[in-house]
């Protein structure tokens, strides 16, 4: 792997999270300095902030993107207490020219007591439905019933997870076989309760999420959580970040004909590394869900996949070198966009093949 | 078995802090975003680094040189995939064989290109990056030909050691060049590269071309001629197996070791003493070993070694006899300092016949994952994968061709390509082609419609849905009615055609006209899929009607809007009003039934509003317009009902 371009930010603070939007075309950033910018990336490349703007009175934590399917959306979660969705509005055509878009606030969301840890939007076929959860161990659901009208946002689920929540993910698979289910995790120290992932799962004759399982054997502070795209599974891939990384296989148990409860999961560990050397921070899967990615403790981002025999293993690293760029900070809308020096691998071993004096250059054709 | 291989993991660095901070990242289509964090901070850090980095990995897809590669080779697959599963093998072999030498040449023709640019730019960084590549696709031409020696053609003893042969000269083209450069001297015979020659061509057992290149020498020594007719003589009776011949391989076997009889004993009798380069090549065919080892350097490779041994001492070597072979040969020819390479491994697996220890090899030796995915599919195709157990066989080759096709996937052309891999795994080809296609930008209209067409051939309607939705949206984003409207269409989309057929009138309640007309005159069936836009499309009808002078169809069509229930009621002052022209047209045009019928309307709408009204807060100016014209409308339909009962009434002249 290789650096191709690195593009300066120019937030003032840390920046806390970044999000590429469906297409790839697209990507928010937001920092500790409480704005999100938007960045477009043009034809040959090169990334263009196109808006930069304040949107909380805290660190912003997390910026994600809603489906195309309905617009040109963001939500934003904060260490203000609140979370609130934004829309792109096209702009005048002089804007356009000048490559900036405008981006307003439909809503706040300002339900937490405490600062919001995450914000996720539920799978498309849900509707448009936004998820938050707080350090007050409450996860609410909201959701706007009509698209074309993004002011109105109603709390359609407010569920105590008795435990201060870090992370949320939705189970992405929209199959029939399957109820809407996200995984929950927290990073409390509290002992009484030791088991740091709750699974829930939307029962439809109660219309309620009810709990459908705690993973007991998680009982480290958990930063971080994702479900892998389902690829025709009959069962769940849960990742999670705690103090190494642990893989998750949830098995969905047949029902029983009377059960009318949240379907029993069987739970069963895939893999676990603890390479990082301690706290794990994030873990996120790719879109085909063929790569893991986590980031821990040890400075670095680790790149996991399985082989068709189902066996896990780390197959890259990425690693701050401890000379980091300096940029030309200053211009707010400037994209200086420095296209990196390809900092190349350490040889990767089919290299070692050219070096053999027969394969070299010098071969007519035949 | 395939064991796990511990590799360790490549570190890709990244300018970014090494102590106390973290790295955050963020997938994205073909590449991942890496940044500087903290998480957990307590206290503002200040901007520290703030840098995003793209790190990409397969660099191979975005090179434009191998684009050819991909091209063509997707058309070799393409044309695998269809070879008809029922024929008998004994007819299907010729043609695997045939179509491992297409993709074969296929790699063949992209290493030429890249050998041209890499030795005619001036870039000394370009030169080296060709020059890798080449390297690269000649390391895999030269494993591809030999698992098609070994696999495909399955070349049983005797023909075997003719294919190994044949593989070694294909791969060892600097003879040919040294030959040149040495024929092309004053004095071939004297040139200092001159035995080198002879000896390369003869461990090649090019025997011919190396009895040519003695004539020259002997005519140079007419003394030794008698020695250099008798090598002459050894040379051109080396028995070569010939399978189409009427020989068998016994018979063969016993010719040979004659022969071999009598080399030796020229060599016992000390024939060629008095020339210690004649006396070289004697014992080189005789397959002396030392000597060959001697000669490391003109072979160059073990592999070369093997089959050169195997040619002077062994050429009956059985298929199963040559694992045997391959690892002394390695051994005897890898100094004891030197460690095996990844090409070294695959090679050796291949002559051991261990066909998944060869994929698994290549699998991590290579950045790529074009020629396991390749060549694994066509080995499936031979039924060789199966052989050793059927489920991990399949499994094997659709992971493989899978990886290929996603990452493929990422590129803005190459994309199209993946498509006819996925629809080959018949497993789970079409998860992955589900999946990832609806992440495909769409630029344009053109894109999208691709995309469309792939998605709808497969009956895989809801990507269909998802990608009219997102264009429906972007257009209305933009305002572009019409756009948005179609593609509501298209996505069978009810509820958003309704929204934007509401925006189209409103438009027209607003401006006067209507846009996209040719749109809404060519909607056809598709105005059923919601009644505000079949309101819409008729309603145009209407106006369409009026405006070609067919008063009376339109007339009959206005009507029937309303009493049909096609109008919304919000809009029946607006149809009534268009009435009116109608109305006080010279001729009757409403007959005194339809005069009946919009009265009834006129009334049922003004009941309605009345019924409102009380209490409602409307501004008394809005409220004298709505009377004014509910009058008008209501003297005009009393005169026409009049008029029109006169008519009907009137018994024609």
């Amino acid at each position: 792997m290789f650096v191709a371009r690195s593009i300066a930010a120019d937030h003032k603070d840390l920046i806390h999270d970044v999000s590429y939007d469906f297409h790839g075309r697209r990507m928010a950033t937001c920092s500790s300095d409480q704005s999100v910018k938007v960045w477009d990336k043009s034809e040959n490349g090169e990334w263009h902030c196109t808006a930069s703007w304040k949107t909380h009175s805290g660190s912003v934590w997390r910026v994600t993107w809603a489906h195309p399917e309905f617009g040109q959306v963001l939500a934003s979660c904060s260490f203000d207490r609140t979370a609130a969705v934004w829309e792109e509005i096209v702009g005048e055509s002089n804007d356009k020219q000048r490559g900036l878009s405008h981006w307003i606030k439909r809503t706040t969301l300002v339900d937490s007591r405490t600062s919001v840890t995450d914000v996720k939007f539920a799978p498309k076929h849900m509707g448009l439905m936004l998820t938050t959860c707080s350090a007050d161990g409450v996860v609410r659901i909201y959701e706007a019933p009509d698209v074309m009208n993004l002011s109105q946002w109603s709390l359609q689920h407010e569920i105590s997870c008795k435990l201060s929540c870090s992370c949320i993910s939705w189970n992405p698979s929209s199959s029939r076989a399957h109820q809407p289910m996200f995984a929950v995790g927290s990073d409390d120290s509290n002992v009484t309760y030791s088991g740091k992932v709750q699974i829930y799962e939307y029962n439809e004759n109660t219309r309620k999420y009810a709990k459908a399982e705690t993973l007991m054997t998680v009982t480290d502070a958990v930063h971080d959580i994702a479900f892998a795209p389902n690829l025709g599974r009959s069962f769940h891939v849960l990742a999670i970040a705690t103090k190494d990384v642990r893989i998750f296989k949830l098995v969905p148990m047949r029902k029983e004909s009377a059960s009318t409860g949240p379907t029993k999961l069987e739970v069963q560990i895939v893999a676990q590394f603890d390479n990082h050397n301690s706290q794990v921070w994030r873990v996120s899967w790719n879109i085909t869900s063929t790569l893991l990615a986590s980031s821990g403790d040890d400075g670095c981002v680790r790149l996991w996949k399985a082989n068709y025999m189902d066996n896990w293993k780390c197959t890259g690293i990425l690693k701050g070198d401890g000379s980091p760029l300096t940029g030309s900070s200053g211009q707010p809308t400037a994209m200086s966009t420095v296209v990196g020096s390809s900092v190349q691998t350490s040889q990767n071993a089919l290299n070692g093949m050219s070096s053999r004096s027969e394969l070299t250059a010098s071969h007519a054709s035949h | 078995m395939m064991e796990e291989v511990d590799v360790e993991p490549a570190v890709t660095n990244i300018p970014a802090a090494s102590d106390g901070k973290h790295l955050g990242f963020a997938w994205g289509p073909g590449d991942i975003l890496v940044y500087e964090t903290l998480y957990k901070a307590s206290v503002a850090q200040g901007s520290g680094c703030s840098f995003i980095h793209e790190v990409r990995k397969d660099e191979d897809i975005y090179s434009p040189n191998l684009r050819k590669l991909f091209n063509e080779s997707h058309h070799i697959f393409v044309g695998l995939q269809t070879i008809r599963e029922d024929l008998p093998s004994k007819n299907k072999k010729p043609q695997f064989v045939s179509i491992s030498k297409n993709y074969r040449s296929v790699i063949r023709a992209c290493m030429e290109e890249l050998q041209q640019v890499a030795v005619s730019t001036k870039d000394a960084e370009v030169a080296t990056q060709y020059g890798n590549q080449v390297s690269i696709l000649l390391a895999i031409e030269l494993i591809w030909n030999l698992c098609e020696v070994l696999f495909i053609d399955a070349a049983p003893a005797g023909s075997l050691l003719l294919h190994l042969l044949d593989w070694v000269r294909l791969h060892k083209a600097d003879v040919d060049e040294k030959a040149a450069e040495v024929l092309q001297s004053e004095s071939p015979a004297e040139h200092h590269d001159y035995w080198d020659v002879v000896v390369s061509y003869v461990l090649q057992g090019r025997l011919e071309e190396a009895r040519q290149m003695l004539v020259k020498q002997a005519t140079l020594h007419p003394a030794a001629r008698k020695m250099y007719k008798l090598m002459d003589t050894l040379l051109s009776k080396m028995p070569f197996y010939n399978p189409g011949g009427t020989q068998t391989l016994t018979e063969f076997d016993v010719k040979w070791r004659h022969w071999h009889g009598e080399v030796n004993r020229c060599l016992q009798d000390n024939s060629f003493a008095s020339n210690q380069h004649l006396e070289i090549i004697c014992k080189i065919i005789v397959g002396d070993e030392d000597t060959l080892l001697e000669h490391k350097e003109l072979l160059s490779t073990w592999y070369h070694f093997l089959v050169t041994r195997l040619l002077f001492s062994h050429p009956t070597v059985k298929p199963t006899e040559l694992h045997y072979y391959a690892q002394s040969c390695m051994t005897m020819f890898l100094d004891a300092r030197s460690v095996p390479e990844p090409l070294d491994n695959i090679l050796l697996a291949a002559f051991e016949f261990d066909i998944h220890q060869v994929i698994k090899e290549c699998s991590i030796a290579l950045n790529n994952w074009w020629f396991v995915a390749h060549l694994t599919d066509l080995l499936d195709h031979c039924k060789l994968l199966q052989s050793h157990n059927l489920h991990f066989g399949s499994n094997l080759r659709e992971f493989l061709l899978l990886e290929y096709a996603s990452g493929l996937f990422t590129h803005h052309s190459l994309w199209q390509l993946a498509v006819d891999y996925f629809d080959n795994c018949p497993e789970f080809g079409r998860v992955y082609l589900g999946l990832q296609i609806e992440h495909i930008p769409l630029d344009t209209e053109r894109k999208a419609l691709k995309v469309l067409r792939i998605c709808e051939q497969r009956q895989m309607s809801e990507q269909v849905r998802s990608i009219c939705k997102i264009m429906a949206m972007r257009a209305l984003r933009n305002n572009r009615l019409g756009s948005a409207l179609s593609w509501s269409i298209r996505a069978k989309d009810a509820a958003f055609a309704t929204l934007i057929s509401e925006r189209f009138l409103q438009d027209y309640c607003t401006r006067g006209t209507f846009s996209d007309l040719d749109l809404i005159d060519n909607l056809g069936p598709a105005m059923l899929l919601s009644d505000r836009l079949t309101f819409l499309g008729k309603y145009r009808e209407f106006h369409k009607l009026y405006g070609e002078k067919r008063f009376s169809e339109a007339a009959k069509l206005l009507l029937s809007l309303m009493t049909a229930k096609i109008a919304p009621r919000s809009f029946w002052m607006t149809l009534l009003t268009d009435a009116l022209p109608l109305l006080e047209q010279k001729e009757v045009i409403f007959s005194a039934d339809q005069t009946h019928e919009l009265m009834f309307c006129l009334e049922e709408l003004t009941s309605s509003l009345n019924h409102s009204a009380p209490g409602t807060d409307k501004p008394t100016q809005d409220e004298d317009i709505e009377q004014t014209k509910v009058e008008l409308l209501r003297l005009a339909l009393a005169r026409n009902l009049a008029m029109a009962i006169i008519k009907e009434g009137t018994i024609e002249a």
